[in-house]
């Protein structure tokens, strides 16, 4: 089992290999679908101008992604009518659905690490070799067990995206994940692919 | 007639929080198949802790609660409006509680409605008439994970090479788990729905899940589909949360509708190892009971 703390060195990333069970310790955001768009569009393509409290937000998460981690993740949140926030339920969401902007959100930011689940393209994997970075897979549906490894709500932001889809900066201690793409250019998703499609010809060619 | 508000409430909070038995039995059986130390072990020690865990704390087994997709069958003379009104009642309160993730967003807008609600079709209540005097209400909680990777298949299919028979369906299905990959979190369940039109295809291939995995299908040609598709699945070696590994599909549950003569549509719906749905029967004394 890996330590990770947060920030994240590119040493420790490059240490890491497909198939490493981790468990994290620190400070991550969680960033999903209007997140990333949100990103790309406002800071990195810049195809919107910002407003509202866009370069606030902008500036107060720069720090946090720092050789940090970005977890898709739409959680399940107590507290919401005190604002005494609390992880209820907090499994990872797919990935995939980020890969357009993943790669670039990395390199903008300097995130070092993205949880999430299912893996993601060549895209991401191209970001973690150049950042570098690694894709820490959280086990999908472990809700409950997850959010008892957040030890602290610290803030949020973007709450008017709605709950899930906000970002929220947590405390984690041992945060279990396994590493299924390196900065090596490894992806665990890729492997079981080719294999799985190689079983399925066989079993295609049968009735 | 009685308000269920309260009674739905705990019907949702068991759904939730709680996996059924049959369902959490399988999961056990997968764990011993898997290498002691692999990624796939792992990730199934995991669910089963976390299934554990949400049942002793009440909370959601998966953050992503779903759709709440409800099946009520009732007596006559019972009013579908006020039971709607009742289960809409109860989401909202699940909500508040946080038993229920608010999962209901326009498409237009982008907003959440933050309670659960929007629209006749959020939550998918279903109601059927039925004869005696005993009222269920089923519930499912399908995750959008799984979700996503639901596939419709128009036979026949050349590139798969599947016809219009039982040996297609075979071809289709298998190309459905691949393509999953892990991406519904796998180890997952499979409903499966052949003919209808494109719209009662899928609803059937969800109403099958409804099925307890230790029951099986009257349809000795269909049972023995079930129990061949569930094996080849798992020789495609996806494994639990498509880390590689034995088990990719739990079980598998096939239905058959009447088609159109042009039509042969081959549906599955991907049903993620958190497999919540539960039954409550609200007996004619009015007491409640859940399973
Ligand atoms: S697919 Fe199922 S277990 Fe996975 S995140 Fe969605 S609801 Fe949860």
């Amino acid at each position: 089992m890996h330590e990770l703390t947060t920030p994240i060195s590119d040493e420790t990333i490059r240490s890491l290999r497909v198939g490493e069970p981790v468990a994290i310790t620190g400070v991550m955001l969680t960033g999903r679908d209007a997140a990333h768009k949100w990103m790309i569009d406002t800071f990195i393509k810049k195809t919107r101008q910002p407003e509202g409290d866009d370069l606030e937000t902008y500036e107060a998460i720069k720090p946090l992604l720092e050789g940090g981690l970005i977890y898709h993740c739409g959680p399940v949140v107590g507290g919401l009518d005190t604002k005494d926030y609390r992880f209820v339920a907090a499994g990872p969401t797919t990935s995939i659905r980020e890969e357009p902007y993943q790669g670039d959100v990395m390199r903008h930011f300097h995130i070092k690490g993205v949880i999430g689940k299912g893996g993601m393209g060549p895209k991401t994997l191209q970001a973690c070799q150049e950042a570098p970075g690694a894709y820490l897979h959280a086990i999908g549906g472990a809700a409950s067990l997850i959010a008892q490894t957040v030890v602290k709500v610290l803030g949020v932001y973007k709450l008017e995206f709605g709950v899930p889809e906000a970002m929220w900066v947590i405390q984690v201690k041992d945060f279990p994940a396994v590493v299924t793409m390196d900065s090596h250019g490894q992806s665990q998703h890729a492997v079981v692919e080719e294999k799985s499609k190689k079983a399925l010809d066989a079993l295609l060619a049968k009735n | 007639m009685p308000d269920l508000t309260q009674s739905i409430l705990e019907l949702v909070r068991l759904t939730s929080t709680d996996l059924p038995p049959d369902v959490e039995k399988v999961l056990h059986q997968a764990v011993e198949r898997e290498q002691p130390g692999s990624a796939a072990r792992g990730a199934l020690e995991t669910v089963i802790k976390n299934v554990e865990l949400s049942r002793k704390n009440s909370t959601p087994i998966c953050q992503d609660t779903g759709t709440p997709i409800f099946y009520v069958h009732h007596p006559a003379g019972c009013s579908t409006q006020e039971l709607r009104s009742q289960i809409e009642a109860a989401v909202v309160e699940a909500t508040r509680k946080t038993y229920l993730r608010p999962n209901s967003v326009d498409s237009l807008t982008g907003k959440n409605s933050g309670n659960n609600l929007g629209g006749s079709h959020f939550p998918s209540i279903h109601f059927f008439e039925e004869e005696g005097d005993t009222l269920t209400i089923d519930l499912m909680l399908k995750g959008g994970g799984c979700e996503n990777v639901g596939i419709q298949y128009s036979l026949p299919n050349s590139q798969l090479g599947a016809g219009r028979d039982l040996a297609g369906v075979r071809k289709v299905v298998l190309d459905a788990v691949f393509k999953a990959q892990g991406k519904g979190c796998a180890p997952g369940v499979l409903g499966v729905a052949i003919g209808g039109d494109r719209g009662t295809s899928y609803l059937a291939s969800k109403e099958v899940l409804f099925q307890k995995l230790n029951e099986s299908n009257p349809d000795p040609e269909l049972a023995a589909l079930e129990i061949r598709l569930t094996e080849e699945a798992n020789q495609l070696g996806i494994g639990p949360m498509g880390f590689g590994g034995e088990t990719t599909v739990l079980d598998t549950k096939i239905t058959a509708l009447n088609r159109l003569p042009a039509c042969y549509f081959v549906t599955i719906s991907y049903m993620c190892w958190a497999y919540r749905r539960r039954k409550m029967t609200v007996l004619t004394d009015g007491s409640v009971k859940y399973e």
